[in-house]
């Protein structure tokens, strides 16, 4: 390990969160097919999509999923550019590792031996991680195409108005709004640290350092937390949360809240 | 460990949901008693400090880096319920918006890591931190200890939940139809990385943690802000009388429903003994309940050593001078009821003891 490379890893982590989160944001801003579609409309559709994925239990049905998840990504202008980097390459490359070995441990009939290794992959084998990548290749492609069609206030909106508790919506939106702050007061407490940072620092000293950094911003959180407290009060607040849920189905919406719907019960069943 | 959307079945994500469900429930229920309006914004902050400690590359021994959830710290923090929240805010926002962890799993990635760490942490920190001072040694090292246990509980649980998927769900052809690996691949999988890395990351940040707060910032030690401490509120005191009293209740008509345990056909999976594995009316069910695997010719050598070591006194749910089976299971019901309201009531009586003996001296 480089010097101080820790440090370069943490800020470049941070650095990759918020530029994720600004994309998000750009591309909720397009003119698409989902985005004119209401909130409600959106979340209910995709949830149905990825319940479906997973009561699949034929491959064909699942692939029939993965081409509507890009269909909708495509209507919508998600660059597929950008789902093939942060969803599919991601995706392959964590759960195509795990999948690999199953190849060879699952038993059943073989496919293909490798008689000098003493390897064999099954039929079973070449089945079962194959059903692993696609399965979390279309959900996670659904829920981020979800994420990129949907500004993060009209998803808690949405959830809001399908009776997830006023409280929980209100801790998701709080916690988001100032994890980026936290985001940057970490980020700005590692850059200054590492811009005085001269010579070898030794592991011990590292550990410390980061530790160190995780309690100074655990007590700018609780501080942060009281300031906020204070600012609710003074602006009324009494315990009690109230959403403002201003949404309106349209004909359009109820077309594609019906479309959502059975193409899933279709997939599902289509699957089974 | 954030389990992806595709690795559990329907009906496992469904159960956990309503596992996790129940935990939030508690634990909402719990904090605003605890905190009144100022449950919101504490644990919104606190979600959104724990969700960026994760990104944390924290150095290890051995010159590698490794990523720490933070439970050992947000339970020691805040308490078990406020760590339930924030630790669950913090996954559902990744799983939401940063597609880290999936929808479906998100009741099992909240149940293993929000729940199962929270309280293990909790625990854990507070059996051996005992009563030592704030500023103790104690409780760094009852802090790393936690973090550690925790990390690795989580982690474990992660590890059964995937690795039962391909007993449960495999299609006619024996293909596994989720996460593929039985449990004697995926419990080492996940357990060498967590024993190692991941443990030791979680131990080093809460240790570290604790151990800056003792400088810096004592007064987080006592439970946010004196959260996990606090006076419980009159009105809250009556609730929590009126709850004790439904629970002796649920005790009671739990007891008298015990012989149902009788009417249950065929073997409890898993639950096998020696004589069960030799019985060849019992393998046929035992066969019957494990997708018709093959059993073993004879009894496994572990389980024979094993069975010999202890011989319960109650063996069947019977003591052995009992003859009429409903009797013995009732009795053994009563044995067992008994003895874990006994147990923490002489607990309580020995502990109450002490402290009279401790203030007076």
């Amino acid at each position: 390990m480089s010097r101080h490379s820790f440090l370069k890893s943490t800020v470049r982590g941070f650095a990759q969160a918020v530029s994720k989160a600004l994309q998000s944001e750009h591309a909720t801003t397009q003119k698409g097919l989902l985005q004119q579609l209401d909130p409600r409309v959106r979340v209910i559709g995709v949830f149905a999509l990825v319940v479906s994925v997973i009561l699949c239990r034929r491959l064909e049905a699942i692939a029939a999923i993965f081409l509507i998840a890009i269909a909708l990504a495509v209507a919508s202008r998600v660059r597929l550019g950008l789902l093939a980097k942060r969803v599919w390459l991601v995706v392959l490359g964590f759960s195509g590792v795990i999948a690999l070995p199953a190849l060879f441990l699952t038993p059943g009939e073989p496919l293909f031996t490798a008689p000098a290794l003493h390897l064999s992959i099954s039929m079973q084998g070449v089945r079962t991680a194959a059903f692993l990548i696609l399965r979390v290749e279309t959900a996670a492609t659904l829920t981020t195409v979800l994420v990129l069609s949907t500004a993060w206030t009209h998803i808690l909106k949405a959830l809001r108005s399908l009776h997830l508790p006023a409280e929980v919506v209100t801790m998701l939106a709080m916690t988001h709004r100032y994890l980026f702050l936290l985001i940057e007061t970490a980020n700005q407490m590692f850059e200054s640290r590492q811009s005085r940072a001269v010579g070898i620092v030794s592991g011990s000293a590292q550990r410390k350092m980061t530790a160190r950094t995780a309690g100074v911003l655990l007590s700018k959180s609780i501080e942060l937390s009281h300031e906020v407290y204070l600012a609710m009060l003074s602006r009324g607040f009494r315990g009690e949360v109230r959403l403002l849920t201003d949404f309106r189905l349209r004909p359009r919406d109820y077309v594609a809240l019906t479309a959502f719907v059975f193409t899933s019960c279709m997939a599902a069943w289509i699957g089974r | 460990m954030h389990i992806p959307d595709g690795y559990l079945s329907p009906s496992t994500c469904a159960a956990f949901y309503l596992l996790a469900g129940s935990g939030w429930y508690a634990a909402l229920k719990r904090i605003k008693q605890l905190l009144a309006t100022r449950a919101i914004p504490l644990i919104s902050v606190f979600a959104a400090f724990s969700f960026v400690v994760m990104m944390f590359n924290v150095p290890l021994p051995g010159g590698t880096t490794g990523h720490a959830v933070g439970i050992g710290v947000a339970a020691i923090v805040l308490g078990p319920w406020g760590s339930i929240l924030a630790i669950s805010i913090a996954i559902a926002i990744q799983a939401l918006f940063f597609g880290d962890g999936g929808i479906t799993t998100l009741g099992a990635n909240c149940f293993n890591m929000a729940i199962v760490g929270s309280l293990t942490a909790y625990a854990v920190y507070r059996m051996v931190a005992a009563n030592s001072n704030l500023n103790s040694r104690r409780r760094v090292l009852a802090a790393a200890v936690a973090g550690y246990v925790a990390i690795n509980a989580s982690a474990l649980i992660t590890a059964v939940e995937l690795g039962i998927q391909p007993m449960l769900f495999h299609d006619a052809g024996g293909t596994p139809l989720y996460a593929p690996y039985s449990l004697h691949v995926a419990i080492p999988a996940m357990m060498i990385g967590h024993l190692t890395f991941a443990g030791l990351a979680e131990a080093v940040i809460s240790a570290g943690m604790v151990s800056y707060l003792q400088r810096a910032d004592v007064a987080l030690l006592r439970g946010v802000s004196g959260l996990a401490h606090a006076p419980v509120p009159v009105i809250a005191g009556a609730s929590a009388d009126r709850s004790s009293g439904r629970l002796w209740w649920a005790v009671a008509l739990l007891l008298l429903f015990t012989p149902i345990g009788i009417l249950a056909a065929g073997t409890a999976w898993g639950e096998w003994s020696s004589a069960d594995l030799m019985n060849p009316h019992t393998r046929e069910q035992i066969g019957a309940a494990s997708g018709n695997h093959v059993l073993p010719a004879s009894v496994p050598v572990g389980i024979q050593k094993l069975s010999a070591l202890w011989t319960a006194p109650f063996p069947g749910y019977a003591p052995r001078f009992v003859k009429n089976p409903l009797f013995g299971y009732l009795l053994s019901a009563m044995f067992g009821v008994g003895f874990l309201v006994l147990a923490p009531l002489f607990a309580r009586v020995i502990a109450r003891k002490r402290a009279m003996r401790s203030i007076g001296s």
